[in-house]
């Protein structure tokens, strides 16, 4: 498993990914009315699903950790807040460089758009709260709580194209696509899957090693009070 | 009460929270009152509330109705409810370089200004994509947005007379 991990995901990252943004640049057509720019889906779409995928596991290990208290739920739902916020914000930044040559706009405030910037400043939240409270189990609940509320974004975000008038489409299927673009963007789409669940794996172990020294040791990690920081120091003295 | 019921019956109201949240934007109607644009019969039917403030227009160009001035650089297309020939439509002008999508039947959303002449001011041109995504037909070029932004440029330079 350690292996796999260090050695056996990275690899399959980088060849699903590679694979995939090969045949979306020189292998697949280019789109009849947006030309070569069409490209930039091949990142952005993936990108997006797989933030959507990270929050929505967010809001999962938040429900479970309240179910039944550990420290693995909590380090996940760390780990994943961070990486969809991560997602998000890069499938944001791709979105708006796409929108500017197609809709003519980098930004505009569509109900897709707005939904989004909500949803990211959300789990911006999120992480603020998680950093703000030192008891390891009142911001574990606490946060959960957050993480339950702010998950209420996911859906109104895909929904949005659907439910108002909007400057961005509504959601492609295979059948609105060529299949030789369908391709690329799946290749991709698992490339950026694979990415996320290294991202995850790193990022929760750090977050599952944090919390148990926390529990273990709260004195060994260093203090945010000022105070406590002078009288540590003044002892070592 | 233990800890772990407490926190179950916190995951319990928060759940329920979230979904009366839910509930409300999905079947709330809030769309509504919170629209992203008004079609054209919409802007025609709101009379006066239409003439002040910076509103966004959403619709189709009409074919045949773009007008491309190169004296004075303006750009004179109708915005019209649906694609065919006898829907509801507003004059709009705009003064900037059109997106490289901008054609005859495309939807648009255009911000600015109604006035009472009929005509809308936009100073703000955005085109709308459909979710469809296609090859280029058999010996059809596809689109390349540097080239239209290019001739887009050219258009607005008078070429000199006596040039070849």
């Amino acid at each position: 498993m350690n292996k796999f991990v260090k050695f056996g995901l990275p690899v399959l990252t980088l060849a699903l990914l590679g694979a995939g943004w090969w045949l979306g640049l020189a292998w697949a057509p280019p789109d009849r009315e947006m030309g070569e720019v069409q490209r930039i889906m091949y990142v952005h779409v993936p990108l997006q699903w797989m933030a959507m995928l990270a929050m929505f596991i967010n809001f999962v290990a938040a429900v479970t950790y309240l179910m039944r208290q550990s420290w693995k739920t909590d380090a996940m739902a760390e780990a994943s807040a961070e990486i969809g916020l991560l997602f998000g914000t890069l499938g944001m930044i791709t979105g708006s460089i796409w929108g500017r040559p197609t809709w003519g706009v980098y930004w505009s405030w569509d109900p897709r758009l707005t939904s989004e910037a909500i949803l990211l400043v959300s789990y911006t939240g999120y992480l603020v709260l998680r950093r703000f409270v030192e008891d390891p189990e009142k911001r574990a609940v606490w946060s959960a709580v957050v993480a339950i509320i702010g998950a209420i974004n996911l859906p109104i975000v895909w929904f949005s194209v659907r439910w108002w008038r909007s400057l961005h489409q509504v959601q492609s299927s295979p059948k609105t696509v060529d299949p030789q673009m369908v391709l690329p963007l799946r290749v991709s789409a698992f490339g950026m899957l694979a990415l996320l669940i290294l991202f995850m794996v790193h990022r929760y172990r750090i977050a599952l090693a944090e919390r148990q020294a926390e529990v273990a040791l709260p004195e060994a990690l260093p203090s945010d009070d000022p105070a406590l920081r002078a009288n540590h120091s003044s002892k070592v003295a | 009460m233990t800890p772990v019921n407490r926190n179950r019956l916190i995951a319990l109201g928060a759940l329920l929270f979230a979904g009366a949240g839910l509930g409300f934007i999905a079947f709330g109607n809030i769309g509504d009152n919170l629209v992203y644009y008004w079609s054209p019969s919409e802007l025609l039917s709101n009379g006066d509330k239409a003439y002040t403030a910076t509103i966004r227009l959403g619709g189709v160009v009409q074919p045949g109705s773009i007008q491309w001035n190169e004296g004075h650089t303006t750009l004179d297309f109708r915005v019209a409810d649906g694609p065919d020939a006898n829907a509801k439509s507003v004059h709009v002008r705009s003064l900037e370089t059109p997106p490289q999508m901008f054609r005859e039947k495309i939807g648009v959303v255009v911000e600015g200004t109604y006035d009472k002449a009929g005509i809308f001011t936009s100073n703000r041109l955005m085109v709308n994509h459909s979710n469809e995504y296609r090859a280029p037909k058999e010996g059809e070029e596809p689109r390349k947005w540097q080239d239209t932004l290019a001739e887009g440029a050219t258009t607005a330079t008078v070429t000199p007379p006596g040039a070849p």
